[in-house]
């Protein structure tokens, strides 16, 4: 229990320490890698509750594809990241209020803490105990029946998402060579030369002419 | 861990639009960029295909389907109709616009099925979760749909602030899901009608939720405090998109907006019920005061549209089956009235050059007289002048609140309709009693004066004949929601 319970605290001050390191870091190349670090600490706590293969597909997905892109991304675009912060602290002061006056409205929230009567029946068990039953098996049963409906139209925001990008860049350049294969393929040898006879002495300029 | 299918019947309208804008998608794809008439036509005759269906074939009966994510009844039916009047209506009205300004892409009409769909979805809603993927799938179409005119500047201006302020919103959204999810235990309408009770069950957290829930539908339906993208966005986008933006999302949203509130929340109608009664309140008095002093159509249009859903909303305040009825009513006369100014604005055409201002309306009785003839009647049924449709609007609505007792709102909502008729009745003014500014282009296509002539009929006096039956259909479709 002990090992668990210091497993847990490892990673989530870890967790936490990277998170922060994310947004004070001067590089954002190290902010990037900070945030790996976070997203390996996060998949640590998956792991911890049961969760494997949650935890299996936030470094695939998120450290192996996401977190590259990004690295990709800060260091393809040309954006002053140094001016970028500047102007962000200046919001230091009424941030900080805007955030105190939640917190204190979040402590009067906690304050008047009450469930209804019902909570508990609604909350138990949409999935059965980890120990009934693989992750990978509740995951499927969740998002292909109960939640079917919701996971397609989720992939039909995707198709919107798609449609937008296409419609809102892609712009049809003129003058752009384009690599035809079917052009190339269908090219015969006397369309690209011609085979002239040159006398001797005479040189070439009459054979060009005549053709 | 088997389960049977889920049953498709209740969803099969959805399903035929989401197959149909598929298949358009790639019909256009594969010719290639030189498809927009026929995708727009056929996107025309999907919506009807899909009116069909809806009428025909899953009626008005109440019935759940997918785990209960998703349910059907008249309400439903009702909402939808009007949904795919209005995106029809506003596809029709784009053609000429679009191929005008160089942005006939297939692309349209496909993102207005697309749309369409999210906010079907949205009013079937049965679950916070379904609530916000169909609101996501529309909102994230309407974003691309503001900026699709991408090389100009203030429709990408538009489409960057809708863009911010609309994922603003869904987060205030999604953080009232999360705390009536904490409180409650569930997002199901079903059980969270059960679980919320008033009196001292009612936690106050799951209040709390619910009011940052309708701060973000204040957003999506453009009312005050939350309204302020809607002129900047409404000005920015193209016309066309605009007239489709004041239309059939507004609805969809409010229905969305009314069945959230009944289906999930019918035990706290007096909590929910002052947050109501302050968004209608401030909304139509925002609406009449401010649009006075506008002088771009389209911006009078974005005040004037957010007065409205102040209207509307008072039919919600009064928490009763006959305050929806009224709603309902209300939205649909609001919406033909919308789609009509649209037409009548999208032919303020001069020179080839679209022209927006008021004062390029001076006149025109004496240049075209059943243009103008048209939009007074539009502006004096916006105002809610006697005779006309939207007096029989603003009359249910106003009397469904006085029945619920709330008499000082439906005062407020009069004093509200009176100083907005100052800047309706200016613009009749100005066409028919200033110095001619000019003839506009005659309009080319057959559109645009059918939507124009076809709603100014609705909208004259002889919507004495219609009143009844919409009235009847609203009654039938709003007494499914209360049981």
């Amino acid at each position: 229990m002990t090992l668990t319970a210091g497993a847990f605290y490892l990673f989530a001050f870890v967790a936490v320490a990277a998170g922060f390191l994310v947004i004070s870091a001067r590089n954002p190349v190290h902010s990037v890698l900070w945030l790996i670090l976070t997203f390996f600490s996060a998949a640590g706590l998956f792991v911890l509750m049961g969760a494997e293969f949650l935890a299996m597909l936030l470094v695939i997905v998120y450290v192996g594809a996401v977190a590259v892109l990004f690295l990709f991304v800060v260091m393809m675009l040309d954006i002053n990241f140094a001016q970028f912060r500047k102007g962000a602290l200046q919001y230091i002061p009424i941030g900080g209020l805007v955030g105190l006056i939640l917190l204190a409205e979040l402590v009067t929230l906690v304050m008047a803490w009450q469930f209804g009567d019902k909570v508990a029946d609604n909350v138990t068990a949409p999935i059965p105990a980890a120990e009934q039953v693989e992750n990978v098996k509740a995951m499927g049963a969740i998002l292909y029946t109960d939640y079917l409906f919701i996971f397609q139209t989720a992939g039909l925001i995707l198709l919107v998402a798609m449609i937008g990008a296409i419609v809102l860049t892609h712009r049809q350049r003129a003058g752009v060579k384009r690599q035809n294969i079917s052009k190339q393929v269908a090219r015969k040898p006397k369309d690209a030369y011609e085979m002239v006879e040159v006398k001797s002495g005479e040189g070439i300029g009459s054979a060009s002419k005549k053709g | 861990m088997t389960a049977d299918l889920p049953s498709f019947a209740p969803a099969l309208p959805e399903i035929v639009l989401a197959l149909g804008a598929m298949a358009l998608l790639m019909l256009g794809v594969f010719r290639s960029g030189k498809a927009y008439t026929q995708v727009s036509t056929l996107t025309v005759f999907l919506f009807i295909l899909v009116g069909v269906l809806l009428v025909a074939y899953v009626g008005g009966e109440r019935s759940v389907t997918f785990s209960g994510l998703f349910v059907t009844d008249s309400f439903a039916i009702f909402s939808k109709i009007l949904v795919l009047v209005g995106s029809g209506v506003a596809l029709m009205m784009s053609s000429r616009y679009m191929a005008d300004h160089g942005i006939d892409r297939f692309e349209y009409p496909v993102l207005i099925a697309l749309a369409t769909l999210g906010m079907m979805i949205m009013i079937s809603a049965n679950n916070l979760l379904s609530l916000y993927v169909g609101l996501e799938l529309q909102s994230l179409a309407l974003y691309v749909l503001a900026a699709i005119h991408r090389n100009r500047n203030r429709a990408t201006e538009a489409g960057l602030k809708y863009f911010v302020l609309g994922a603003l919103s869904s987060g205030m959204l999604l953080y009232g899901i999360s705390l009536i999810y904490g409180f409650t235990g569930t997002i199901s309408f079903d059980l969270l009608a059960d679980s919320v009770k008033t009196g001292e069950h009612a936690g106050i957290g799951v209040i709390v939720g619910m009011v940052f829930l309708i701060a973000g539908f204040a957003f999506k339906i453009s009312a005050v405090p939350f309204h302020m993208w809607t002129p900047d966005v409404y000005e920015g986008a193209p016309t066309p998109v605009t007239a489709f933006f004041a239309a059939a999302p507004k609805v969809a949203a409010l229905a969305m907006f009314v069945r959230a509130m009944f289906g999930a929340f019918g035990e706290l109608v007096t909590e929910w019920q002052q947050v109501v009664i302050f968004i209608s309140i401030a909304s139509m008095i925002v609406g009449a005061v401010i649009a006075i002093v506008q002088t771009n159509i389209k911006r009078l249009m974005a005040y004037s549209s957010i007065g409205h859903v102040g209207y509307a909303l008072v039919g919600l305040a009064a928490g009763t089956e006959a305050g929806v009825e009224a709603l309902l009513v209300y939205i649909a006369i609001y919406m033909t009235m919308t789609l009509g100014s649209f037409a009548a604005i999208l032919s303020m055409r001069r020179n080839g050059q679209m022209v927006e201002e008021i004062g390029d309306l001076a006149g025109l009785s004496q240049t075209n007289l059943p243009l103008a003839i048209g939009i007074a009647i539009f502006m004096f049924s916006l105002a809610g002048i006697p005779m006309l449709a939207g007096f029989f609007g603003k009359w249910v609505v106003f009397w469904a609140a006085v029945e619920a007792g709330l008499t000082p709102l439906a005062i407020v909502g009069l004093l509200a309709s009176v100083i907005s008729c100052f800047y309706y009745i200016r613009i009749v003014k100005v066409m028919f009693f200033d110095e001619p500014a000019g003839n506009f282009d005659a309009d080319k296509g057959r559109a645009i004066p059918l939507v124009i002539g076809v709603s100014a009929v609705l909208h004259s006096p002889v919507s004495f004949l219609l009143i009844s039956p919409l009235i009847a259909a609203a009654a039938w479709a709003a007494k499914s929601l209360i049981y």
